[in-house]
């Protein structure tokens, strides 16, 4: 066996490292087609502040995070759709705004900042078996929400008008894709950091969508892009002693040269 | 004579938008077979009225019946077949191929969760056969040409088989040549597919040799009734206010209706 797996930190890094592979690009993809890119951003900034929380409680901030976020995202939704705020204004709110609360905690309580630091920019040392039981459980029911609604998630991106005149109900598929969205964001903070789980969210998305194919073969690409990206991340973040955040989205962003290559030569 | 079931009847509909006003006391009814064009001028309501029509806006006022059933009860939304707008919007960068936006046609038939059939695939793969985008089945929508974008819109429409198909300014940003040979299009599928079409435009020339019969609109019903009958000068002043200056309709140039 290879040495890294022999230490428990790195099996359970690889075991949640996979999980969150899957389904950051699953969301991410649906994220992307409906130029909502800012989104992942926006909701990764608001589970730093749930984290800030659950340190400042003591609670464990896997559990803070998700809540935080799973709620913001039910006010992004509300406010979005009040039309009294343009969308994008929305998402920049929430952004700026719960870096606030965060900076505001952090500078309340000093004590933490260290462990703070590895929820910016990831850090394969820190997931604990019961991040690892969190993330594979709630990884399991946002993958099943995807696939089992994938016909309607597609058309209600494709065309929300449509869609309604169809009689799905889009508002409620729209509500569901952003908490599934805050969810994946919330879980994947360990290992990839607030400043970088938007990139991979976004960037296997638009590295699969080079290869000009059908949405479904594209949504499965940028899922196999993500794996790639985070495995060999982490092998690198292990080996040479990287930010697993960094080594992870340098690896998609060198995927993604290599895709804009073969659309053009294609 | 007797008349066909009636499928879309609208009784004393009003419908403001922030206390503006846009449709009043609406009534009409489009049966069976009909091939009607909507014409008036912009912000005359035209696409208001389709939208209430598909249940995504509420009259503020009246009553809907769709297949004899109140709009608040019906639930067959696979039995109208609406073809959008398309040119303003951005969905040529979406990573769908011709068949998997054709097939979203079949989803008002089926439940949530429910998988598409062998069926679906096979009504599917007839709706891109009759529009002729069959060569296209794998071709990504975005690199499609306007008119050939136009008809897998139809094509998905199609493709829940539906009694009533409702298109809104169905030939904007299609080429003249493409226009010719998609109006004949509708033709055949008004009168070989027995489908009762809807077709909205601002091209008064087009809805007077195309369709069948007429509905002027402008906040109000202005006229209701068989084309030739309807779209002379004093009409079309009423509706445009005199500003716009109708081209002659040709008496020799084949339409579908017939002079008196």
């Amino acid at each position: 066996m290879l040495e890294i797996f022999q230490y428990d930190f790195m099996v359970r890094a690889f075991e949640a490292g996979i999980a969150i592979g899957i389904i950051a690009p699953l969301i991410g993809m649906f994220l992307v087609v409906r130029r909502y890119s800012l989104m992942a951003d926006t909701l990764a900034h608001v589970s730093f502040a749930g984290v800030a929380i659950g340190l400042l409680l003591q609670i464990n901030p896997i559990f803070s995070a998700i809540g935080f976020s799973v709620v913001s995202a039910f006010g992004i939704e509300y406010l979005s759709n009040s039309r009294r705020i343009f969308g994008e204004s929305v998402l920049a709110l929430f952004l700026s705004g719960s870096l606030a609360v965060a900076v505001i905690i952090l500078s309340l309580a000093k004590g933490f900042n260290a462990n703070l630091f590895s929820y910016l920019f990831g850090s394969i040392s820190t997931v604990s078996t019961t991040d690892l039981w969190v993330t594979l459980a709630l990884a399991v029911i946002v993958f099943l929400n995807v696939v089992l609604l994938y016909k309607e998630l597609f058309f209600a991106s494709f065309d929300a008008e449509l869609a309604e005149a169809s009689g799905l109900p889009v508002k409620m598929l729209n509500i569901m894709m952003v908490m599934l969205a805050a969810v994946a964001i919330a879980l994947s903070l360990r290992i990839v950091g607030v400043l970088l789980i938007g990139a991979l969210m976004v960037i296997p998305a638009i590295s699969a969508m080079q290869y000009g194919r059908s949405f479904r073969f594209t949504l499965i690409l940028s899922v196999i892009f993500s794996l790639v990206s985070v495995i060999v991340g982490l092998f690198a973040s292990y080996y040479f002693d990287l930010a697993s955040g960094g080594a992870i989205v340098l690896v998609a962003l060198f995927i993604f040269l290599v895709s804009l290559g073969f659309a053009r030569k294609g | 004579m007797q008349l066909e079931e009636p499928y879309i009847e609208l009784d004393n509909v009003s419908f403001s938008y922030d206390h503006n006003p846009v449709l009043e006391n609406l009534s009409f009814t489009v049966r069976r077979g009909e091939y009607l064009g909507i014409i008036g001028p912009n912000g005359g309501g035209k696409t208001t009225l389709i939208k209430i029509i598909l249940g995504l806006l509420h009259p503020t006022r009246g009553n809907v019946k769709l297949f004899g059933t109140d709009r608040h009860d019906f639930k067959e939304k696979h039995r109208i077949g609406y073809v959008p707008q398309r040119v303003t919007q951005n969905d040529k960068d979406f990573p769908a191929t011709v068949f998997e936006v054709v097939r979203t046609g079949r989803i008002a038939r089926l439940g949530f969760f429910e998988r598409f059939t062998k069926k679906d695939t096979e009504v599917v793969n007839r709706a891109m056969e009759i529009s002729g985008i069959s060569r296209y089945r794998d071709t990504l929508i975005g690199n499609l040409s306007g008119g050939e974008r136009q008809r897998v819109f139809i094509a998905r429409a199609l493709a829940s088989e539906p009694d009533v198909l409702i298109l809104d300014e169905p030939t904007v940003g299609v080429d003249i040549g493409a226009q010719k040979t998609f109006y004949e299009f509708l033709a055949q599928l008004n009168s070989e597919h027995h489908l009762t079409i809807i077709f909205i435009s601002h091209d008064v020339d087009a809805v007077s040799q195309e369709t069948k019969t007429v509905l002027c609109l402008n906040h109000n019903l202005v006229c209701h009734g068989l084309a030739q009958d309807l779209l002379n000068e004093h009409i079309l002043e009423r509706l445009y206010g005199g500003h716009k200056q109708r081209v002659p309709h040709n008496p020799n140039k084949p339409n579908k209706h017939e002079h008196a």
